[in-house]
């Protein structure tokens, strides 16, 4: 049994140590948004924080958060309304929608070491994250926005 | 369902009409009206007031389409998948707008599979297409039916109303569409031939078509609460992981030995599936209790097989059998074949020939096809996206052993469609597994498994040749295509004939038959056999237009250079609408001058023609997207930079110039034209696989690639203004990026590649040569 926290909450679980925390947020405590694309920590769509780090959840095993945060997509604002999903719904990033959730768990912590990325900064941290419907000319519209937002400047607004 | 009466498929194609006739009259059916005086040739309208229709909910439904509740609530019943292109939000604004509904009171059901909702298929850039002259005209008479009963509740004559922001309107009064549901007495009967030419409105009175709104589909999309396939649950279900046999046709199950998984817990046990359609020979499938165990178990499970000879194949020898077909002037299927091509090549003053190549193109949908399978109250349920569900259907059937009325697909949204999930194979073993034992089974598949049960993009080999006669002018142009023919293996009934009477796979074909005059002209295509018996093809993005005009405009390209024109304007010269190239209505009302139009304007809009910094090339192609009978005009322009070095290409900018007839949804059009063109500088530099005895040689990430952030260029999306028919978005902006990137690798440097996808090798070489 794995002890953690998830969005706040503290959860139990009885997966084996060394399944990954991928399938036992999804399967086990029935959170859904957080994806399975590859399983081998390669697309991202399955990307959580742990932490507050952004963390593959398909190669991690459940053990290995123990008695740590863990936050998903549905965790990372209660009311949905973190200025990345405003943004990407303003700017109607997601096609098929998929990798979403992972792409916005990323971008997250890519504000928090970047809070004024650079293209650089965005194609650097955001290569893991695979978008098949190929978004990604929104995706970084769209972090563009929610970083001015968050630093307070208006002129992007 | 498609418009292809050249091609004789008018009978099943028409849009409109037929499901109009059958979903009219299925509406009066469910509603319980008889209506025993009109023929089978007459369409009912009925509006229903509260006092005739209380198992229908009190609504007014004047089609199948759509309803009106009291409330004044407008639903619209969606039978697309919504796999990205925001469909539901397109179609249902062409019912808003000639409804003159309010579109905040407009909501989107996405529907389960129905026999009423006649061919349910989403694939072919033909959602809006095909939707807007029946939507658009169910729209208008629902309007019409509300005036006249809107008219009558106000007492005044229906030529004093008007229909406008979700009420009738008469000399300053009006009536909410809500309140003439709930206390009218709507009774309305429409003749198909008074649907057929139901006035729609004037382009200049749109409301909502072709001005922006938020899809509907997105916000669920941002919050991690859409319901994909994957997420699917029911009560009482286990899990089973999949073990893909090595072949895909030929594989049996010799022995197998769970010995092993039996220690991992929550293994249940393993099967070999038994499936009388053919659809998963070879299958065994680990069940266990929850995903986790199932794929660990999987993994355990040691299952040999005998397979045949599609063990022994790989990608070289399906591209040699592709070159022994186009060789053998015999065979194949001609679409075009006008007399002469032989004597004007033979007496040419000058003639070119080459040879184009493409490679194995995997879908990866980032969602890994699964279903979830289980029987209730008789009916077996399949939950999982697809976009096919008329073509999969009967194949469970089949393999089930029960009629058809006994089966459904719920929808969910798709992780991804481009074309796999129009073959539904995904959901056989995963109905199979839950008959077996008699407990709802969902099935997952890891993304090898997944990789390995593609139906991918068949390897292509295609020869062009083009003559020119003494005056300079092109006389002939010949093109031989061979690949794996999806439509061939999984929908057989929808190959037209060809001119010489064999049928062919539109899907394998299609823009190899362009809008170019060039004098006498062949199209052959041939079907690769080997391709066929050494795995499955399948239809992908943009289908035989992604690969034909790699060789119609790289081609072109060629042509031009070797005849010392201009690529811009040998191309515009040859694009005059004339002949067999003028169009027609209502489809491709100004046929290539339309194609011309927007090959004009790209040329301008990227200065064609300005010099190039060392080492950077522009290069151009122009194609009509997915078919003749739905042509959407369009341009390419890729600058590229090429390291002279290592042979690297990057791309720095793509240039798009568009004409789709009316847009319905600007934002979202756009969109489909960026990710469509990103698939194609995708499938052009990154990805590309091989057959490898009998399987893809690239099961993940590990060593597929795919275009990622730091690799997208700029990319600009211009369409052209119009009021024509509307036509597809989802694919065509694909089908030109790849030789507009290889044009600009010769333009950047003089050397000419030949093979899809790209790599720095083949550069290199092409460099070599040239030097």
């Amino acid at each position: 049994m794995t002890t953690f926290d998830l969005n706040g909450k503290t959860v139990s679980v009885q997966s084996p140590d060394d399944a990954a925390l991928l399938w036992v947020i999804r399967d086990e405590l029935g959170l859904t948004g957080t994806k399975f694309g590859c399983g081998i920590g390669f697309c991202g769509a399955c990307t959580v924080h742990v932490e507050g780090r952004a963390t593959r959840a398909c190669i991690t095993p459940v053990a290995a958060v123990a008695g740590a945060k863990v936050t998903t997509i549905e965790g990372l604002d209660a009311a949905g309304n973190h200025p990345l999903q405003t943004a990407w719904l303003e700017l109607q990033v997601p096609q098929c929608g998929y990798c979403q959730p992972g792409q916005i768990m990323q971008a997250a912590t890519l504000l928090k070491d970047f809070p004024n990325p650079t293209d650089q900064d965005i194609n650097a941290v955001m290569a893991g994250s695979v978008c098949r419907c190929m978004t990604y000319i929104r995706i970084r519209k769209a972090i563009k926005l929610a970083a001015a937002r968050m630093r307070g400047d208006t002129s992007h607004a | 369902m498609l418009s292809l009466s050249s091609h004789g498929l008018r009978s099943s194609g028409d849009p409109s009409r037929r499901s109009f006739l059958i979903t009219m009259l299925g509406a009066g059916v469910m509603l319980g009206y008889a209506k025993s005086t009109l023929g089978a040739a007459d369409v009912m309208l009925e509006a229903l007031s509260t006092h005739t229709a209380r198992s229908a909910g009190d609504l007014f439904e004047p089609t199948i389409w759509y309803g009106i509740d009291p409330s004044g609530t407008v639903t619209v019943n969606i039978i697309r998948a919504e796999m990205g292109q925001h469909v539901g939000t397109a179609l249902a604004r062409i019912v808003a707008d000639e409804l003159e509904a309010d579109w905040r009171r407009v909501k989107i059901v996405t529907v389960d599979s129905d026999p009423k909702w006649g061919l349910m298929v989403t694939g072919g850039s033909w959602s809006v297409w095909q939707s807007f002259p029946l939507l658009s005209r169910a729209g208008a008479a629902g309007r019409i039916a509300l005036i006249e009963e809107g008219a009558k509740m106000l007492g005044v004559p229906e030529q004093t109303c008007t229909a406008r922001e979700h009420a009738v309107h008469a000399g300053g009064r009006s009536i909410p569409y809500g309140d003439i549901v709930a206390r009218g007495n709507l009774r309305r009967t429409f003749t198909s031939e008074q649907l057929d030419k139901m006035p729609i409105k004037a382009a200049d009175k749109r409301r909502l078509i072709g001005r922006n709104t938020l899809a509907e589909d997105i916000p669920s999309k941002v919050d991690g609460k859409g319901r994909y396939g994957l997420d699917a649950v029911v009560e009482g279900m286990v899990y089973a992981r999949p073990k893909v046999p090595p072949t895909r046709y030929d594989s049996k199950v010799v022995s197998m030995d769970d010995s092993a998984a039996k220690r991992v817990p929550g293994y249940l046990k393993s099967l070999a599936l038994d499936d009388p359609s053919g659809t998963v020979p070879g299958w065994v499938m680990v069940y266990a209790e929850t995903f986790i165990a199932a794929n660990k178990a999987a993994d355990l499970v040691n299952v040999k097989w005998s397979s045949g000879k599609a063990a022994t194949i790989s990608e070289a020898d399906i591209q040699k059998r592709a070159a022994e077909l186009i060789a053998d002037p015999k065979g194949g299927s001609l679409l075009v074949d006008d007399p002469g091509v032989d004597t004007a090549l033979a007496s040419a003053k000058q003639k070119i020939e080459r040879t184009y190549t493409t490679s194995t193109v995997m879908h990866f949908a980032l969602e890994p096809v699964n279903a979830l399978a289980f029987e209730k109250d008789g009916i077996f349920e399949i939950h999982t996206g697809n976009q096919w569900q008329t073509l999969i259907l009967p194949v469970l059937a089949k393999a089930l052993g029960r009629s058809q009325d006994k089966i459904v697909l719920r929808s969910y949204l798709l992780g991804g469609g481009f074309g796999r999930r129009l073959d539904g194979d995904y959901t056989v073993p995963a109905a199979l597994a839950a008959k077996a034992i008699g407990k709802p089974v969902k099935m997952v598949c890891t993304r090898a498994d997944d990789m390995r049960f593609d139906c991918p993009r068949s390897p292509s080999t295609q020869v062009v040749r083009m003559a020119w006669g003494n005056d300079g002018r092109v006389t002939a142009m010949d093109h031989h295509a061979a690949a794996g023919w999806p439509t061939a293996v999984m929908a057989p009934s929808f190959m037209p004939k060809g001119v010489n009477g064999v049928p062919y796979d539109l899907f394998s074909i299609f823009g190899a038959d362009h809008w170019y005059s060039v004098g006498a002209q062949r199209v052959r295509a041939l079907r690769n056999d080997l391709a066929d018996e050494t795995f499955r093809p399948g239809w992908l993005r943009s289908v035989g237009a992604g690969w034909t005009n790699w060789a119609v405009e790289s081609f072109m390209d060629e042509a031009a250079h070797a005849a010392g024109v201009d690529p811009v304007k040998f191309r515009l010269e040859m694009l005059d609408g004339a002949g067999r190239n003028a169009g027609s209505a209502p489809n491709s009302v100004g046929g290539a001058r339309r194609q011309a139009a927007v090959l004009a304007r790209l040329a301008e809009k990227v200065g064609w023609g300005k010099p190039t910094p060392k080492d950077v090339g522009l290069g151009i192609a122009t194609t009509f997207g997915q078919e003749r009978g739905m042509p959407t005009w369009t341009a390419c322009a890729a600058l590229v930079r090429v390291n002279r070095t290592n042979g690297h290409v990057t791309v720095e900018k793509l240039s798009l110039v568009i004409d789709a007839g009316t847009v319905i949804h600007p934002n979202s059009a756009e969109a489909q034209v960026e990710g469509a063109a990103l698939w194609g500088l995708s499938m052009a530099l990154h990805e590309g696989s091989e057959f490898v005895k009998g399987q893809p040689k690239d099961t993940n990430l590990d060593t597929y690639a795919l275009l990622r952030m730091g690799d997208v260029p700029d990319v600009e999306v211009e369409f052209l203004p119009s009021t024509e028919a509307p036509v597809g978005l989802g694919e065509p902006a694909t089908t030109p990026v790849a030789p507009a990137i290889g044009n600009a690798i010769f333009a950047a440097t003089g050397a000419r590649v030949r093979h899809l996808p790209i790599r720095r090798q083949a550069v290199l070489e092409a460099l070599t040569h040239r030097s």
